[in-house]
């Protein structure tokens, strides 16, 4: 499993009711239904994703989250969910909303736009990154958003969000001192554990 | 007619009947004190009856889903795309049973057949029924034929309605619940739609109270004229627009009420072939269940609560351009499920057909089906070894 999820797994209490926005074809909620015995939803809409959560039985549904999340009932969910998507979607404040009137807790996970490599990148190429992690040109890419740890704490501020906790990771490895004792410069995903 | 029979076919089939003596007794009141059930299968039955397929039928539809009847016949059973080795249904895999429900035109006891009891044919005394009757008696079928649990039950539209009454009336009867191109209950406007179906065939001088047959007359111009009302809602604008545009049967304008737009002789062909092969009484008792199933009802209209009951999985299809049966319906139903906390999946697909889409073999609803079902199949199969 991604590094990312892996702390995730870590921090889902069982047999809580999840939905997973943007659940891709499914790798994280497969693994709360199996081990956490948690009652779970994915949303998606790539075609392969969804099939690939019906061939693994994974609950999905699709449904366009830029079109909004508004069949869902306030606190209904113990747990809303969105890996490496919030960057993808038309306006990540007003989701971020939506996500914590749905759900009593959020995790979010996005790639860090500050980290290093990005920055060292932007600044001697004079263009924007292309790597691995974020293998798109500026002109094809789903991630329409680029925001860093920082820029994510602060809208946290802003909205008066708490921040229950968070992890930095780098590619394979999991939370290292040095990565947490200077995140928006060494983490490449970001996770997030908030609640109103 | 087939040359030869298609490798993906189930080939010819042969018709069976089921008869019942235990009264059935239904919503409105009255009793069936006997009936019959017209039915077909295909596949086979494994040594758990852990396979079985059930599919409910729409409103025009019967019990011949799939293959052929003859080697004469022109066209095979009105799902056979969906239907048949390595299909979407796979009958390698799975046993399907598919009816004609009760007040059916093809066989099954109903308005064409005879009253026991009077000796004369019911007519239009036949009680109307309900989804709900029509499920207490696909339950009795289902007995008879030695099937304690559905592996999965599949229904299109009407079809979808009654795949929902099964999963809250008979909740461990079934595995799996396949509801497409359905909804809750109908929308105003679709009960708008089935009494203007109902008043022109009442209407017809030729429909004597139902009592046509008794006449030796039969309703063609209301039940023409109903089919093609619904034809009309069946379709999308733009399926409509792609088959006919405006072409013209002439050069020029005739000024006259002759056919002068191809969708006019369409319509009129729909309706009439229609009226060779459905009885009126029968169209109109089945516009009825429709107008009358209302699950939610039964729990203050919460659908959610409804469907606490239930414990099959879920599997809910729609399609874009579907406006009698809109993927809002369908996602109505999503939601309650989500909020009673059962398994569900959904899948909306492009298509351009309407409510028809359902009986298109469109590659994508295709594969969503048969990756549901292969899924379940496995999972059920394993689960009853598992428990012998």
């Amino acid at each position: 499993m991604r590094s990312d999820l892996e702390i995730i797994d870590e921090w889902v209490k069982p047999n809580i009711r999840v939905l997973d926005l943007a659940c891709g074809p499914g790798e994280l909620l497969h693994h709360l239904i199996q081990n956490k015995q948690v009652n779970g939803y994915g949303l998606e809409i790539g075609h392969d994703d969804l099939n690939t959560c019906l061939e693994k039985g994974i609950p999905v549904l699709e449904q366009n989250i830029d079109e909004g999340l508004q069949n869902f009932d306030d606190q209904s969910f113990d747990l809303v969910l969105m890996t490496h998507a919030l960057q993808q979607f038309r306006r990540p404040d007003l989701l971020i909303d939506e996500m914590l009137r749905i759900g009593k807790e959020c995790i979010i996970t996005f790639p860090n736009f500050g980290h290093w490599r990005s920055r060292l990148h932007l600044a001697l190429k004079g263009r924007m990154p292309v790597s691995d992690f974020l293998p798109y040109n500026w002109y094809d890419t789903p991630n329409i958003h680029f925001f860093t740890f920082q820029d994510f704490e602060r809208l946290c501020r802003e909205k008066d969000i708490k921040v229950l906790r968070w992890a930095a990771v780098d590619g394979q490895l999991k939370d290292h001192w040095w990565i947490r004792s200077m995140p928006n410069l060494f983490s490449e995903t970001a996770i997030f554990h908030i609640s109103r | 007619m087939p040359d030869v029979i298609p490798a993906d076919s189930v080939g010819i089939v042969t018709p069976q009947v089921a008869s019942f003596d235990t009264p059935l007794a239904l919503s409105c009141g009255q009793t069936l004190a006997s009936y019959q059930l017209v039915y077909e299968t295909y596949g086979t039955l494994n040594k758990h009856a852990s396979n079985a397929i059930l599919i409910c039928h729409a409103l025009s539809g019967d019990h011949h889903a799939a293959g052929y009847h003859a080697m004469t016949d022109k066209k095979p059973g009105w799902w056979d795309s969906a239907i048949g080795p390595g299909k979407a249904i796979d009958t390698n895999q799975y046993f399907v049973i598919s009816l004609n429900n009760l007040g059916g035109c093809c066989g099954s006891t109903g308005p064409t057949t005879i009253n026991p009891e009077t000796g004369q044919r019911w007519e239009a005394s036949f009680p109307i029924v309900t989804v709900e009757d029509w499920v207490e008696s696909q339950a009795r079928l289902a007995d008879l034929l030695g099937i304690q649990t559905f592996a999965a039950i599949v229904g299109g539209s009407l079809g979808g309605m009654q795949v929902l009454e099964w999963s809250i009336r008979f909740p461990t009867r079934l595995k799996a619940a396949v509801i497409i191109a359905s909804a809750p209950k109908l929308s105003t406007q679709n009960i708008a739609f089935n009494e203007v179906a109902r008043q022109s065939i009442r209407r017809d001088p030729d429909f004597f109270d139902g009592q046509y047959l008794d006449h030796d007359s039969v309703p063609t111009n209301g039940l023409g004229l109903a089919r093609m009302l619904g034809h009309i809602t069946y379709l999308s604008d733009d399926a409509m627009g792609a088959k006919f545009g405006r072409q013209m049967r002439h050069d020029a304008y005739q000024y006259n009420y002759g056919i002068e737009f191809e969708v006019e002789s369409y319509l009129r062909y729909q309706g009439e072939a229609f009226t060779k092969r459905f009885d009126a009484n029968t169209y109109m008792l089945m516009t009825k269940a429709l107008d009358y199933f209302d699950p939610a009802a039964r729990t203050d209209d919460d659908l959610s609560a409804a469907l606490s009951k239930a414990q099959c999985e879920f599997l809910l299809v729609s399609f874009t351009t579907d406006w009698r049966f809109a993927p809002e319906r369908s996602e109505e139903i999503v939601d309650a499920l989500v909020k009673a906390g059962k398994q569900v999946s959904y899948a909306k697909i492009e298509a351009t057909e309407g409510h028809d889409a359902f009986l298109f073999p469109i590659p994508r609803y295709m594969t969503v089906l048969n990756t549901f079902l292969t899924r379940i199949s496995k999972q059920h199969i394993l689960e009853k070894n598992h428990a012998l």
